[in-house]
């Protein structure tokens, strides 16, 4: 058990989280190691691409159906795919009900009391945008994930994010031993895109891991369910997320103690960088018709 | 009727005066809309048939009465068996008046336990505010040695995370760094009260072998010889663990009770209050690392310790409740192949002395029916006991019991001439048991002290054996383990079936038929 590496992908919604982190896993499974992805989230969609599935059955859903997780065994909820990766979904409920966070602890807790931890190199966590109550810390407490990884991109919403982030594992790492690992940008094409996102990794005291461009080869893998790595080996794009993979291997107890910043400091650094405009005091709340008055 | 001050009048009889039977006819003819009594009564009738329980056993999304409690019962059971410990919940108020009241009302004694009371802002906003507060005033106000804590559905639910929130506290000042806080995550709505007793002891060991939360460097085993004893969640830990000890001392083996609530459970009135009375010191909880061994007298108590045990390099040893000659000769007999040291003679004669009150007794007990419930270990223990009677364990029904208890049951069942008309029922509640003793009548019903409302529906006697039981007092000061603890239960049983017996022998010149006193 020493030697498993646990790492946590964890960003905005829709950033390309799951793209990312099943591409990268794919190409550190080339690497010959042996990985479980733990998706927490309850779209379920963290290990698609590994199964070629349209949503794996999660264990929440199938404890559900036979009455109580104690119910479950790890045959069940398990299933294999590309490179012998393992993948587990926790699943969740349905949007507007019940409660996600309390899923994803039920189903590390499940797995870990089930042995699904043996035999394994790396345990990865996929967790959903923000962490939005205690049940999404959980892949982060003590003696979880080591690493965190945020993936962001250039926009304003993203870097948000990835600093909010930042503050929850502030939180955590104050007390236990988890890590920021860095930033992961992936392409959006906004203006100057990777200038703010090492900035950004600078102002939290981290690094950017990569900067993953935008190809169109992800879009055509992912419709057929397939990483990059399985649909194009040799396309630009699968050596992209080679590096990537490469870089977060030998990152291994690199990770930092976040220093988020505040609202007020990320306005800055975007003022800085010319993505933002100044707005004078005098014009906020006005509207459009108010300032032609004026101005005139 | 009016109550007057010179001579009240208890509820019983005061509700029975006519003003207040004629109030309460008026309340259910107008207010409660009330079926017709014909009606009530043949439904009444129609679930006692066997139609019914085929329903009743197919009932998937309800549960009737279980018999089991929650997770943290189970915790600030077991945390008070340490010394000078506090255990400390986290969560909301009301839970913890619930474990408070519950063993209280069993045991007559005071339970000090503590709530970091969680109320709405921090159900939004975490509860680590709760935690470094409430670990504060606990440990100012009443001055524990340690505080165990365990928590509710609420601070389950919303994810807080104890070993980080304990951590933080402890920066801020709440107890010094280098005070005991282990620590249990306890959702009540997984599991029951056996789980929450094996998380919160596995948590205690963790924290006094593995260092301390990363806080002191973890213990190195240096073996000693020593013997651990873990009692389980038991209504009878305060006449069970002094018989336990007792045997020990007979055998002259080195021991350590982990998890000692005898004393706690049973303190003295002799004009001093003890919050924290007896316990298993907190210098034995971090040596028993060294023991040779490690015995749990409860395997579903266990079921997380003693693998966790077992990882430090003892030897362990699991039993279910050993209740009988058969379960108590293998408990002696293994204590004296892991420690080597003979079974004394004082032992061996009160082996021969409860087999003597057995075979006294036997023409009474021999052939009579009974049905069981309670936790999966005392449902064990008594079956085993009653097929070494020659009685019949009937129904065999545990809320708490999973499906390794049932193969276990099946097996025992299956090693006795007198199993093999019994049936194991786990995940049942009592609605289940109802209809059982309906469908398939048996002599006797042993079980809490909830069980009354099953004897009053179906008129199977209950003999009060299992937790919580509250309208019979002191039982618990009583071993119901070891020879001396069979010929207790023997008694018990025996007790109920000469009651039965005299209620159908009372009437003179009618049911007397033979001139003698027993019947």
């Amino acid at each position: 058990m020493s030697s498993l590496r646990q790492i946590a992908f964890y960003g905005k919604g829709g950033i390309g989280k799951s793209t990312t982190s099943q591409n990268t896993l794919a190409a550190l499974a080339e690497m010959d190691h042996k990985i479980l992805i733990v998706g927490c989230d309850p779209k379920a969609d963290s290990t698609r691409l590994i199964l070629h599935a349209k949503a794996q059955d999660t264990i929440l859903s199938l404890a559900a159906n036979a009455g109580s997780v104690e119910d479950l065994e790890i045959e069940d909820v398990m299933k294999v795919g590309y490179k012998d990766i393992r993948c587990v979904e926790s699943g969740g409920p349905e949007p507007g009900v019940g409660c996600a966070g309390r899923g994803v602890i039920t189903s590390i807790n499940f797995l870990e009391e089930n042995g699904a931890y043996e035999d394994i190199d790396y345990v990865s966590y996929d967790v959903l945008g923000d962490v939005v109550c205690g049940g999404f810390a959980m892949p982060i407490r003590e003696n979880k994930a080591q690493e965190i990884y945020i993936v962001m991109s250039g926009e304003m919403m993203a870097m948000y994010a990835a600093n909010n982030i930042s503050k929850g594992i502030l939180k955590y790492a104050s007390s236990g031993g988890v890590r920021l690992g860095g930033l992961i940008c992936n392409e959006r094409q906004t203006d100057k895109e990777l200038e703010l996102a090492e900035a950004l990794a600078k102002k939290l005291g981290t690094q950017l891991i990569y900067f993953v461009p935008r190809d169109n080869i992800v879009q055509h893998a992912e419709l057929r369910r397939m990483t990059v790595l399985e649909y194009a080996p040799d396309s630009k794009q699968a050596d992209h997320y080679r590096n990537l993979a490469a870089r977060i291997h030998n990152n291994g107890g690199k990770g930092i103690i976040p220093t988020p910043i505040s609202m007020d400091e990320l306005e800055d650094m975007l003022m800085e960088h010319g993505i933002m405009k100044a707005v004078d005091e005098d014009q906020v709340g006005k509207t459009a018709a108010e300032l032609a008055v004026q101005s005139a | 009727m009016t109550q007057n001050a010179e001579h009240v009048l208890d509820h019983l009889e005061l509700f029975k005066g006519q003003e207040y039977q004629q109030m309460l006819a008026n309340k259910r003819a107008l207010f409660e809309c009330p079926h017709d009594p014909a009606e009530v009564e043949r439904i009444r009738e129609w679930s006692k048939t066997p139609e019914y329980r085929e329903k009743n056993f197919a009932r998937e999304a309800l549960t009737v009465n279980p018999a089991k409690a929650c997770q943290p019962l189970g915790a600030v059971f077991v945390s008070a068996g340490f010394e000078g410990t506090l255990p400390f919940v986290h969560g909301s108020q009301g839970c913890v008046a619930y474990y408070r009241s519950h063993l209280s009302r069993h045991f007559k004694e005071p339970s000090s336990c503590v709530s970091s009371s969680m109320t709405e802002d921090a159900a939004v906003f975490g509860g680590l505010n709760n935690m470094i507060d409430g670990l504060a005033n606990s440990y100012n106000m009443y001055k524990p040695k340690m505080i165990a804590v365990s928590t509710t559905c609420m601070a389950e639910v919303i994810g807080d995370d104890l070993n980080a929130f304990i951590k933080t506290a402890k920066e801020k000042g709440s107890v010094p760094a280098e005070f005991d806080v282990p620590f249990a995550h306890t959702p009540a709505f997984v599991g029951s009260h056996v789980n929450g007793y094996d998380h919160a002891l596995k948590g205690i060991l963790e924290h006094f072998w593995d260092g301390k939360a990363g806080s002191a460097p973890k213990l190195e085993r240096k073996q000693n010889g020593k013997i651990n004893v873990i009692g389980g969640f038991d209504g009878y830990t305060v006449g069970n663990l002094r018989e336990i000890k007792r045997i020990l001392e007979l055998m002259e083996i080195e021991y350590t009770i982990l998890g000692d609530n005898s004393d706690v459970f049973d303190t003295p009135t002799d004009g001093e209050f003890r919050m924290y009375g007896g316990g298993t010191s907190l210098h034995d909880a971090a040596n028993a690392v060294h023991a040779k061994a490690t015995i749990s007298m409860q395997q579903y108590c266990t079921e997380k310790t003693l693998p966790f045990v077992e990882d430090h390099g003892h030897k362990i040893l699991a039993f279910n409740y050993p209740l009988g000659v058969g379960a108590t000769d293998d408990f002696l007999m293994a204590l004296s192949r892991i420690t080597g040291k003979p079974i004394p003679k004082a032992l061996e004669q009160e082996r021969g002395r409860l087999v003597d009150a057995i075979a006294d007794s036997s023409s009474h007990i021999h052939g009579k029916k009974f049905a069981i419930y309670g936790d999966p270990d005392l449902c064990y223990g008594l079956a085993a006991f009653l097929l070494e009677l020659g009685a019949e364990p009937t129904h065999v029904l545990s809320t708490n019991g999973g499906k390794a208890w049932e193969e276990k049951m099946r097996t025992l069942f299956a090693s006795s001439p007198f199993g093999q008309n019994c049936h194991v029922y786990p995940g049942k509640d009592l609605w289940h048991m109802r209809s059982l003793l309906f469908t398939e009548p048996v002599d006797f019903l042993i079980g809490n002290t909830y069980g009354k409302y099953l004897e009053r529906d179906t008129g199977t006697p209950l003999i009060r054996i299992g937790f919580p039981i509250f309208d019979r007092h002191h039982h618990h000061r009583y071993p119901v383990w070891g020879y001396q603890g069979g010929i207790n239960v023997l008694v018990k049983i025996l007790d109920k079936i000469f009651d039965e017996i005299d209620k159908h022998t009372n009437i003179a010149g009618k049911t007397d038929y033979s001139f003698d006193i027993v019947r």
